[in-house]
């Protein structure tokens, strides 16, 4: 079983001026579009608790104003929460006075922002050691390991160009490294693809997925784009309005969103893509007494599944890593999910 | 004194007065010893000025030129300056620079400070504000009165009396740097565990310096224009000659000197205008 990282515990934030009373009103029940009516008093976080697990990427989705850029925010106290817990490695670090927080930002977490905010008068590798000089490692020590991150995302031939001399692309390959350099057990990403266009988007995407392979971290990456949440997520939190709509794994939000808000963010997504062999299962799984030569983890994509089953007369059958058998998939019961998904992305368009 | 003032209904001038002789009668040993200070600053300045013959300056303000802005400017400093020395103004030029390079350096050292604080809390930048447009649009000469009450006569109160004008550029300029840096930016230090100190220091004013300098060639630009003012109150250097030009009517007295502080203000003005553009500066100006 794996152990949490952050776990979060009804955490609020006020925008305005008297926040205690705001507090008074939500707890009373009130909704927030009526405080805002009465007190002017924005709620951009609205009574949200989850988790988030050692080494997984979880990724927080929801339109602009959903308040997902001010809960990354409060997760690294660049905003104070107004009330609630979030507690890291098991320490609340709401509690944290302003010299221990600069202590857990340079030791435990680093940040990767949209707009890359690299720092125009320092060179790629300055950019890329900012967070050790900060830190206090001396040049020798951080420019190694600044090389070295810059290395591992091909970026050690531009070492010592400036940030404007580069792509956008390239640019926030820097703002990844300056966040990996400082080897931070947490990592905030903050929309971090989402300045870049479609192709360097996905070419980021794998950048992190590999770097991932080789080093697990916790990542807590905030998104608006669901293809890019489907892709890196482990498990995928939703957010509307201030609150959390639903959390879980992306074939878990496929296969039952939680209402219409969720429902709205497939419209342009294939969602049968995301399918796996477990989803795939014959739903009245009649017993099976045979032997069919060919198996498949529950895990495998769609398309693999389809290649496995091209050619075959038998039904293919689902196994958990213990070797147990999850149940079958035949053709048809591949057909009818698909088309299943089809139909709900074409019905909300 | 008082004879005009008494008429008014709100005798602020009366006030002002009083103000300023109770602070004459009660801190004249603060006065003197920033007094003190100011003309010692000022003397060693232009004594070093002085000191670099003719041909030496030339050549490194022609040296600065070509190497902040090619070949061209340095051409126009040679001529220039050649010019200044065959009018015979130079050491009037060198004093005006002087003087000049004195009050800057002042403004400088009270202007930048009270520009990071002003960006950085609301409260003081709100109410500097109106202090800066006071300094900035009083007609200049009115300093020039208190400055001599409190300093006499000569250097001091010029200097001074600059500074008071020249400041408010350096404070704004700092200020707006700082308060323009990406927002993006600040989180990052904020992020990667700054400081105050070095969020400033790494982040906020290497970010905004090309705003900086622009506010230290405004505040060069303001106290070259009001120093020849100050000769009014004996400070020296090319204003006395146009002084002395409009007191005998003398146009081509007051066409020279003039001549000299607009060639001087150009060749001052475009060097310090380029180090606000260096390659690595000039990605901020674009907003990356």
């Amino acid at each position: 079983m794996q152990s949490a990282k952050i776990v979060v515990k009804n955490l609020y934030k006020v925008f305005g001026d008297k926040p205690a009373d705001v507090m008074r009103m939500l707890k009373s029940g009130a909704h927030k579009d009526e405080i805002f009516k009465q007190t002017g008093s924005v709620v951009g976080v609205n009574d949200v608790s989850f988790s988030v697990q050692e080494g997984e990427i979880f990724v927080l989705m929801g339109l602009s104003g959903s308040g997902k850029s001010t809960l990354i925010r409060l997760i690294n106290r660049l905003m104070d929460p107004t009330d609630g817990q979030i507690i890291l490695d098991g320490q609340d670090i709401t509690k944290l006075n302003a010299k221990q927080l600069v202590e857990l930002r340079r030791r435990d977490m680093s940040m990767v922002f949209q707009s890359f905010a690299l720092m125009p008068h320092r060179s790629v590798l300055d950019n890329a050691a900012f967070g050790l000089e900060i830190a206090g490692v001396e040049r020798k020590a951080r420019e190694a390991r600044g090389m070295e991150v810059l290395e591992q995302v091909g970026l050690a031939a531009f070492a010592h160009k400036y940030p404007h001399e580069l792509s956008g692309g390239m640019q926030q390959r820097v703002g990844l490294v300056r966040a990996l350099a400082v080897n931070p057990s947490l990592m905030l990403m903050d929309e971090a693809f989402s300045a870049l266009d479609p192709l360097k988007r996905s070419e980021m995407q794998d950048i992190l997925l590999q770097l991932q392979r080789e080093q697990r971290r916790t990542i807590f990456f905030v998104s608006h784009d669901l293809e890019e949440a489907l892709r890196i997520g482990t498990r995928i939190a939703i957010m509307e309005g201030g609150r959390l709509v639903q959390v879980g794994t992306p074939q878990e939000i496929i296969e039952n969103p939680a209402d219409d808000y969720v429902r709205n963010f497939f419209k342009s997504v294939d969602t049968s893509r995301y399918l796996q062999a477990k989803d795939l299962i014959e739903v009245d799984n009649p017993p099976y007494s045979g032997n069919p030569g060919l198996h498949v983890p529950p895990s495998c994509s769609l398309p693999d599944v389809l290649q496995q089953l091209l050619g075959q007369s038998e039904p293919l059958q689902v196994r958990d890593d213990q070797g147990q058998c999850l149940g079958l998939i035949t053709p048809s019961s591949v057909l009818s999910k698909i088309s299943r998904h089809r139909l709900q992305s074409s019905a909300t368009h | 004194m008082a004879d005009i003032s008494t008429q008014d209904m709100l005798p602020i001038g009366d006030w002002v007065n009083q103000i300023i002789h109770f602070m004459l009668d009660h801190n004249a040993g603060a006065f003197d010893a920033i007094g003190n200070a100011i003309d010692w600053f000022a003397t060693m300045v232009e004594f070093l000025l002085l000191g670099i013959p003719p041909l030496l300056m030339g050549a490194i303000f022609a040296g600065v030129g070509m190497w902040r802005l090619g070949w061209k400017f340095a051409l126009f400093v040679c001529a220039a300056l050649g010019l200044i020395w065959a009018t015979g103004f130079w050491g009037q030029t060198v004093a005006t620079l002087a003087l000049t390079l004195s009050a800057t350096c002042v403004s400088l050292l009270l202007g930048v400070p009270v520009g990071i604080w002003c960006a950085r809390n609301k409260l003081v930048g709100m109410l500097v504000r109106p202090i800066l447009d006071f300094m900035q649009t009083m007609p200049a000469f009115v300093y020039l009165i208190p400055a001599a009450m409190f300093f006499g006569l000569g250097r001091v109160p010029g200097i001074l009396a600059t500074v008071v004008f020249a400041v408010p550029p350096a404070v704004r300029l700092t200020s707006l740097g700082i308060r323009m840096v990406n927002k993006e930016q600040v989180e990052a230090g904020h992020a990667f565990g700054c400081t105050s100190w070095q969020l400033l220091f790494k982040v906020q004013l290497p970010i905004a310096l090309p705003s900086i300098m622009a506010g230290v060639n405004q505040t060069i630009m303001m106290a070259l224009s009001m120093v020849i003012i100050a000769s009014m109150v004996g400070a020296g250097g090319l204003g006395n000659d146009v002084l002395a030009s409009i007191q005998r009517l003398d146009v081509g007295l007051g066409f020279e000197s003039g001549l000299a502080v607009v060639l001087l203000a150009i060749i001052l003005d475009r060097i310090t205008e380029s180090f606000g553009h260096t390659p690595t500066t000039r990605a901020a100006e674009q907003g990356s």
